[in-house]
């Protein structure tokens, strides 16, 4: 699949957007941050609604019809891009509600319930992102359940983060925080380790039930078009193996390795600066992440076009 | 009723024919324009409804090539519908029909993604999807002659491969192809229960080849050679009788004695082996032809 990189900013931005609203919904009841303040609640929240829609509004970079955006809210009952639309507009009014309640009112009942209201959206805006790509089924690399665990790991990393990062630049404790962030990072590698040895496996179509000849070899002898077509263009994406397996092992790497040696300590107990370099590393390596979770998937139109296998 | 199309493999000549007939009429029907692209420039491209693939299948001296067109296969569980977030992709109730409303397309690319036969194309120029519509704009178009209320493609399709018709009635003449010839779906793992069916080729002996041999002895031993398929050839006239049923014996005469043929349509296909087996061998005559009757397009 092209990565497009309208759509790669939107996941990755939005993720963490969601992520950092949902700790932030646990700063005190979990103990993540029992010492911020609601007004930091606030602009903590606002900062996490600032990525969520500087994500959204790039997702609509990536239609060729924007103007008829508004009407991906029709088809709520099938199409999980509906649903996410739908979800997604949703979760302003609860989420302001949230952080307006919890200004004005301080942390209460109130705050807390709207809180959790909150973080569960968000965890089914991020499901229903993931289920676009998961639910495909010419995809094998993005139709299986890891899809979507992946990406809600990937926002909580990022989110986790970037909420460490605020902690720290305002002075506060960052311990349970840190932990989590360690726990989210180890579990979030793991998922992505068990989803790479996962898509080595290959399953699915061939060329030969593609066409129907299921006893003899089947070789492409003529492709039929002269230049691209769409679909060469937006399924063909090709890459050596060897620069994919590089590119896998940056990310892995920026993602995991570095933001996990930086949050425990192991370049020195982590202050403001390890946490930008860990959030920054961990930003760029989701980013890759998410290019090769689209640069790695083999649409089936290409057995039509010659591949034996996706 | 579900409408579909039924594409016979064995017929087909992949001589395009089907999609420029239907670039044509669509392009300047209902979903037209069907936009190009550097059209007369080095690196043409547009939308297309159909394609046409060449395939080879199975290997020397089995192989045949196979010529696939593919369009939109009507799906019965249509995944483009399922996951169209703007209800701009809808499958007809009355006749099946998958089509894309344009005024409602956001061109998010989705539909094209969930379908794994290819049949959707981003308009670039418009922004919108556009597909096969079964000639929606022709098949019940009551101003034309009944026979013409077809799709572009199965009308002028030259070899008569193709052909349009409802495939929910078992008695209509795209069911009963699909019934005796073994008319197969494409991909049917995924489940998207695809209306369009493609009949198999036909089971054919393998047409003999005659190997190149070098001849030893110059002018002489290319004489000695010369008389030497004959005489084989003069051999392989008994046996190659023989081989032949005794209704394609009485048939086929003494004048095509010594001409390799290939089994024609209608004849069991252990005699065709016989055929084939009896004159694989020999070395008369490189002409293939059809047996008796020729071989059935």
């Amino acid at each position: 699949m092209k990565p497009a990189f309208s759509v790669i900013f939107f996941t990755v931005t939005a993720g963490a957007g969601y992520g950092l609203l949902i700790l932030l919904a646990f700063a005190r009841i979990g103990g993540l941050a029992p010492r911020i303040s609601p007004d930091q609640v606030a602009a903590t929240g606002l900062l996490g609604l600032v990525l969520v829609t500087a994500g959204l509004l790039s997702s609509t970079l990536h239609l060729a019809n924007p103007k008829n955006a508004w009407r991906s809210f029709v088809r709520f009952r099938t199409s999980w891009l509906s649903r996410e639309a739908v979800f997604a507009v949703l979760f302003y009014p609860l989420s302001l509600l949230w952080l307006g309640v919890e200004w004005l009112h301080g942390h209460g009942v109130a705050s807390v319930t709207l809180g959790l209201a909150t973080a569960a959206l968000a965890v089914v805006v991020l499901v229903c992102t993931a289920m676009i790509y998961a639910s495909l089924k010419t995809i094998r690399q993005w139709n299986t359940p890891l899809t979507p665990v992946n990406m809600v790991l990937l926002a909580l990393l990022l989110g986790s983060l970037v909420f460490l990062l605020v902690l720290a630049s305002q002075g506060l404790p960052t311990g349970r925080l840190a932990t989590v962030a360690l726990v989210v990072l180890s579990v979030a590698a793991l998922v992505k380790v068990v989803y790479f040895h996962a898509i080595g496996q290959p399953v699915g179509p061939t060329i030969n039930t593609a066409l129907g000849f299921t006893r003899a070899t089947v070789r492409l002898l003529d492709v039929g078009h002269a230049s691209d077509t769409f679909h060469t263009r937006e399924f063909g994406f090709e890459m050596a193996r060897a620069r994919l397996i590089w590119i896998r092992i940056a990310s892995v790497a920026l993602a995991f390795v570095l933001p996990l040696a930086l949050v425990a300590g192991l370049f020195g107990t982590p202050g403001v600066a390890h946490l930008v370099l860990a959030a920054v590393l961990g930003y760029v390596g989701v980013l890759l992440e998410r290019w090769l979770f689209f640069a790695e998937a083999r649409h089936v139109v290409n057995l039509y076009h010659g591949s034996q296998r996706t | 009723m579900k409408l579909g199309l039924v594409i016979d493999l064995d017929t087909c000549v992949g001589c395009h024919a089907c999609a420029v007939a239907c670039k044509q009429w669509n392009t300047s029907g209902t979903t037209g324009p069907l936009t190009d692209t550097d059209p007369y420039g080095a690196e043409p491209s547009g939308v297309w409804f159909n394609r046409i693939r060449h395939y080879e299948v199975d290997d020397y001296p089995n192989s045949k090539t196979v010529n696939v067109p593919m369009s939109c296969m009507h799906c019965e569980d249509a995944a483009c519908v399922t996951v169209c977030p703007t209800g701009a992709s809808y499958k007809r109730e009355e006749d099946g029909i998958v089509l894309v409303d344009q005024s409602k397309c956001m061109g998010c690319n989705l539909c094209a993604w969930a379908c794994p036969y290819g049949a959707r194309e981003l308009d670039t120029e418009s922004g919108v999807m556009k597909k096969c519509t079964l000639c929606i704009d022709r098949i019940y178009d009551e101003a034309l002659a009944p026979e013409d209320r077809q799709p572009a493609c199965v009308l002028t399709c030259p070899t008569h491969a193709r052909f349009f018709g409802d495939l929910d009635d078992p008695d209509s003449e795209v069911s009963t192809l699909v019934r005796e010839r073994g008319g197969q779906s494409m991909m049917p793992e995924l489940g998207y229960a695809p209306l369009n069916k493609y009949l198999p080729p036909r089971q054919k002996p393998p047409v003999p080849t005659v190997e190149r041999r070098t001849i030893e002895g110059g002018a002489a031993g290319l004489v000695a050679s010369w008389m030497q398929r004959q005489k084989k050839a003069f051999e392989s006239l008994g046996a190659g009788r023989r081989g032949l049923s005794d209704e394609a014996a009485g048939e086929g005469g003494t004048g095509r004695a010594g001409a390799t043929s290939v089994a024609a349509e209608g004849r069991s296909d252990a005699a065709g082996a016989r055929v084939g087996a009896g004159t694989a061998g020999g070395t008369a005559g490189g002409t293939t032809g059809g047996g008796p009757g020729g071989v059935s397009s």
